[in-house]
């Protein structure tokens, strides 16, 4: 059951420094660690303007967190992070499933290309100068939302 | 011109379907003329992963007013909406973009 992963996004007053960001981080790998998770990457996306107000801040600092790890464990972190006054908001995603489903599109896609492609009695993979190039399209990307039309 | 012509028959006639014709004709013409065929952009870019951190993929589908932009404005097929519905969700919620702009 533990091959579940999460994404943890959670965001801190702007003033917050460094070592507090890694204080925090070391409060939720202690809780990790002894549900018997463990952290597959974190990111650190540094200060960014808030799409709204939240608390009076204007700027947040925003840490990613991905974490391979139980239900029971992602329901600690809830809790822990809810009940923190310095997190100003956060939030959990499940993204194992999503991701395995993208792949499997994505592999599918590129066997049926070579396979289309093999039928033809071309190479499988795409050649460089072949088709029309990256940036002759007509239909750029502004030609599709045009807004409201009668 | 003509247009005007058009219309006046029309309204004056009231008898029939020879003077109706016509003027079904222009609105067809001007359909044609104007709309154009909407693609899902999903599909289209063949991307696969509506993500709720990237702001840049999911921003023109947000209006400045802040609500979602509906599948019949912006031609996005089911499926790729109601991604895109779950992402615009999740990145309100971590305040990546706005609930409401007034």
């Amino acid at each position: 059951m533990t091959d579940r992963q999460y994404e943890l996004v959670y965001i801190l007053p702007p003033d917050t420094t460094e070592q507090q960001v890694a204080d925090l981080h070391g409060q939720l790998d202690a809780v990790v660690s002894r549900l018997q998770g463990t952290f597959e990457r974190t990111e650190n996306w540094g200060r960014k303007r808030l799409a709204y107000e939240i608390g009076h801040n204007k700027e947040g600092v925003y840490v990613l967190e991905v974490i391979n790890g139980s239900g029971e464990l992602m329901k600690e972190l809830d809790r822990r992070l809810r009940v923190m006054d310095q997190v100003l908001r956060h939030m959990i995603v499940r993204v194992d499933q999503e991701k395995k489903v993208v792949e499997r599109t994505q592999t599918k896609r590129r066997t049926e290309s070579e396979r289309r492609r093999v039928k033809r009695g071309l190479p499988p993979q795409r050649q460089p100068g072949e088709g029309r190039p990256a940036g002759d399209s007509d239909d750029a990307d502004d030609d599709r939302f045009d807004g409201v039309e009668v | 011109m003509p247009f005007g012509q058009g219309r006046s028959g029309g309204g004056g006639g009231g008898r029939g379907r020879g003077e109706k014709k016509p003027g079904d004709k222009e609105k067809g013409q001007r359909r044609t003329l104007f709309r154009r065929r909407k693609v899902c952009k999903f599909c289209a870019d063949k991307i696969d992963d509506i993500n709720y951190k990237d702001v840049k993929l999911i921003g023109p589908f947000v209006p400045e007013r802040g609500k979602i932009l509906p599948r019949r404005i912006s031609g996005t097929c089911a499926m790729h909406q109601r991604k895109l519905q779950t992402a615009i969700k999740r990145a309100r919620h971590i305040a990546l973009i706005p609930y409401v702009t007034d």
